[in-house]
């Protein structure tokens, strides 16, 4: 009997699928009739299943294993501390009033609220000469990056990618920039193909590094030279700590060149919630003149019809004087977990980077295998992880550990670790 | 109040197009508007793109197919109209029965879940991330057995969303730009625009007002809104939506027998659209999964914007039987499953809250009296409609009434309606060439107005 969630692999060296026990759910021979339809050729090349969706199956799994243990999870980057006050109750009273006769709303606009484009503006792009009207509201960057048509998996669902070659674990047709230690985790552009589309995400998800504005400079310069268009992934520029540049717009020429995703999720604790933005500047052209934000609203227009009007209450109330001291509080907590973490590591001799950024540790452990490492960890200390691998090739000897979660549990997984060694 | 939709224009074509009365091309030049009051932005409509020689370009190509689409999507067209009409005219009282937006306050039942929620996400207790992409399992579950009980739909073939219009694009995506599709012609705008910016059809065709590669199955008075299958080329995909908007037909449980049956032949899946399902009044079925063997032909859109008025709480469904699979015999519930965990990120936490709240006994019980007001609205259409001598159809199982106005162009038709009534209706010919010669008048809105605009339909055409 076929179950919706079973997983299913293909062996590849280099992504590295260790789980013997996982079978594919046949439903073959359950089912008489077929239509001829054919499969969307695209879904055929993706690997395996999304990666988180694949380590809850793992915690899952673990857990049946060892019903008695404490399983920690620093693997998916979820957030754990409870909304501000004052944003879940400006959700609670919207949501009451759209039982009253003034307070109902029906469609808003796709775009979003204007209140809340022109909050994002100025919070968030203030002197960057970023208006409203570039702010798109979204349910999150997660749709966004589809809606725009990019990144490797949906890159892949779209039909922009070629198959993956096994040996290295990469699909044709799209050019990886390596990030490591030996590159201070920032592409050498020199020998970076043209591409049309860069995505780049700072601070990075996995390794928590934040570029510099000089590499951002040399990335907007790469872009111009090349007649590309980043698409600057800035989820986590809340967690900047270090004066490094929390938005591509604080780069001259980059409203010419980029296009800007960003979240309330790691913000505000909407990962439930759903609320993020993209912006698009009026700048920004096609080859052919054509302005790319024309197109954007299109697309919204067409395959959306705006985030949760009470998502976007949430998120305006996050925006005024008052929330914003709330949610600064949110994140300063994440990041005194992450301090914490960083420490831990570091006495046990493993260079770890990220971490001060970002909510996000990247561990080094050279010469190994991540998924052997994500196992041992698990099976030693019941503690999740997320591999490497999993973002990539170059991630393959390194393990993520995000910042995310209750205070305590940070503190014992700590302990945990300590005692490994 | 609803937002007023800030519609930053695509290049509208200047020569005949779907969405643009003759008439009306000397109003929607390029010309930049500034509107005062509750409407701030400037709403920019550009005949060609407006820069500077030197201004930068990349040298990224648009995407072709985004250039395929003839103007903006219908209803922020019909949006743009109605400010327009409203900053000529500030005195007026435009009543809108264009847009199907819902006007009636939620029913607190669940508007007082959907609180509870937000509370509940400021405790410790009570504090949820990321929820199942798929949907949080009761809700799944709940909706499963309320509308799909004794049809064989169980929990996990139901995927919960933000709504059904972002199911048909994700739908569009999962099947991918090698399909054929067949619509409805006239149909919801979003099955053709999604399909031409997947890249499954060819070129507008400004003759006949239809894209290349597209089967447009006419339903028409003639053939009682249902077409005539012995007519229609096999297609991949083909989308239906009973009760239809914008016709407001149901189809009989023998006529979607046909159906199932051509799409068994054909071997086609079948995007079944029941988004008004809940606005049956006779025995038209209700779910696609009600006639025998459409679980190996069919999935089933439908959502809560109509029943409970979430259009701006956004939450929906797809359910997609386990029978349902590709040539190959591969399962498309799985590969579905694959976009909304790439793709998607669940539906917002306290909209599916509010959704259990819908579908408990007491939800349901109050959606059936939203619904039913609306469909109070809808007869007092129709009567008027019928009174002045119009051929008016739908209004019976659907909260849309589609008047016929032989021989017009339904864009001067709406025009015309909207100079001399200042009401807001939807041109048929926004749907599909189908939809020409007739207007679309939706019966959401607060009794008072629909009642005043019927007065004034009763002015316009005694």
């Amino acid at each position: 009997m076929y179950k919706s969630l079973s997983l299913s692999f293909m062996p590849c060296k280099a992504m590295l699928q260790p789980r013997a026990r996982i079978t594919r759910q046949d439903s073959e021979n359950f089912v008489d009739y077929r239509t001829k339809v054919a499969r969307n050729p695209t879904m055929e090349r993706l690997q395996r299943n999304y990666l988180f969706p694949e380590i809850s199956a793992r915690e899952a799994e673990h857990m049946e294993k060892y019903p008695n243990a404490k399983v920690i999870s620093l693997g998916i980057g979820d957030t754990t501390q409870p909304l501000p006050d004052v944003v879940a109750s400006s959700m609670a009273n919207y949501a009451h009033n759209l039982s009253t006769r003034t307070g109902y709303r029906g469609y808003g606009a796709e775009q979003g609220c204007k209140e809340l484009r022109k909050a994002i503006a100025e919070t968030f792009y203030k002197d960057m000469g970023i208006q409203g009207k570039e702010v798109f509201v979204s349910d999150g960057a997660q749709c966004d990056i589809s809606r725009l048509q990019a990144y490797v998996d949906s890159s892949v669902i779209i039909g922009q990618t070629g198959d993956v070659e096994n040996e290295s674990g990469r699909y044709r047709n799209i050019e990886y920039m390596k990030c490591g230690p030996h590159n201070s985790f920032f592409p050498n552009l020199s020998k970076a193909a043209r591409t049309d589309i860069i995505f780049f995400c700072s601070p990075n998800n996995p390794t928590g590094h934040a570029a510099s504005r000089e590499q951002l400079e040399r990335l907007v310069g790469f872009a111009q030279e090349n007649g590309s268009i980043i698409v600057y992934d800035s989820a986590y520029a809340f967690y900047i700590t270090d004066g490094s540049p929390r938005s591509i717009y604080e780069i001259p020429g980059a409203e010419k060149v980029a296009i800007e995703v960003s979240s309330f999720s790691k913000i505000a604790g909407f990962t439930g919630v759903r609320l993020g933005w993209t912006v698009v500047p009026e700048q920004l052209l096609y080859a052919n003149g054509f302005p790319v934000i024309n197109d954007f609203n299109r697309i919204v227009c067409t395959c959306f019809n705006g985030a949760s009007r009470i998502a976007q209450a949430g998120g305006l109330a996050s925006l005024s004087k008052h929330g914003y001291k709330a949610v600064i509080s949110l994140v300063d907590y994440y990041k005194e977990n992450a301090e914490i973490l960083l420490e831990t590591f570091e006495s046990l001799g493993l260079r770890t980077y990220g971490g001060v950024n970002a909510p996000y540790l990247w561990v080094h452990f050279p010469g190994s295998n991540s998924w052997d490492v994500f196992n041992e960890i698990l099976e030693k200390t019941h503690i999740i992880t997320v591999p490497g691998s999993g973002f990539g090739p170059a991630g393959k000897e390194f393990i993520r550990v995000t910042a995310f979660g209750h205070r305590e549990n940070i503190l014992e997984a700590s302990k945990r670790l300590r005692s490994l060694l | 109040m609803s937002a007023i939709h800030q519609n930053l224009s695509t290049a509208i074509s200047s020569s005949a197009s779907t969405f643009l009365g003759y008439n009306n091309l000397k109003n929607i030049k390029s010309s930049n508007v500034s509107l005062p009051g509750r409407i701030s932005g400037v709403v920019k409509c550009v005949s060609s793109p407006s820069v500077e020689k030197t201004a930068y370009k990349t040298k990224v190509s648009r995407n072709e197919n985004l250039a395929k689409l003839q103007a903006g999507y219908l209803f922020p067209e019909i949006a743009r109209r109605r400010n327009a009409h409203m900053l000529k005219y500030p005195d007026a009282q435009v009543i809108s029965l264009g847009i199907g937006d819902t006007t009636e306050p939620i029913p607190e039942v669940i508007t007082s879940a959907m609180s509870m929620r937000s509370y509940a996400l400021s405790t410790v207790d009570g504090y949820s991330g990321y929820g199942a992409e798929q949907g949080e399992k009761q809700l799944r579950a709940a909706i499963a057995s309320t509308y799909y009980a004794d049809l064989g739909i169980e929990e996990d073939d139901i995927f919960v969303s933000d709504g059904a219009k972002s199911d048909i694009s994700r739908l569009q995506v999962l099947f991918g730009s090698n399909v054929t599709m067949a619509v409805q012609d006239p149909s919801y705008p979003a099955y053709v625009d999604s399909s031409v910016i997947l890249g499954q059809t060819g070129q507008f065709q400004k003759e006949v007002e239809k894209y290349g590669n597209i089967e447009y199955m006419r339903c028409t008075p003639e053939n009682g809104f249902f077409p005539d299958l012995s007519t229609v080329r096999r297609t991949d995909i083909i989308f239906f939506c009973s009760p239809n908007n914008p016709t407001g037909y149901a189809a009989s449980r023998e006529q979607l027998t046909k159906l199932v049956q051509f799409a068994k032949e054909n071997g086609s899946i079948i995007v079944y659209d029941s988004a008004y399902a809940m606005y049956v009044s006779d025995d038209s079925p209700r779910s696609i999964f009600e006639i025998p063997g459409a679980k190996e032909v069919a999935l089933e859109v439908s959502s809560f914007s109509k029943y409970a008025g979430f259009t701006g709480v956004r939450l929906g469904w797809t359910a997609i039987p386990k029978e349902l699979v590709y040539s190959d015999g591969f399962p498309v519930a799985k590969d579905f499953n694959r976009i909304v965990c790439t793709c998607f990120n669940g539906a917002s936490n306290i909209a599916q809250a509010g959704g259990l709240a819908c579908v408990s006994d007491e939800g349901i019980k109050a959606m059936h009296e939203v619904v039913g007001f609306y469909k109070e609205n809808t007869a007092i259409i129709v009567d008027t409609f019928n009174s002045l001598g119009f051929k008016v159809y739908g209004g019976k199982n659907a909260p849309y009434v589609w008047v016929h106005f032989p021989g017009q162009s339904s864009w001067d038709v709406f025009s015309e309606i909207l100079e001399k009534t200042h009401v807001v209706t939807t041109p048929g010919s926004g749907f599909g060439p189908g939809g020409e010669g007739f207007i679309r008048v939706s019966a959401f809105g607060h009794r008072e107005n629909v009642l005043e605009a019927c007065r004034r339909f009763k002015q316009l055409y005694k």
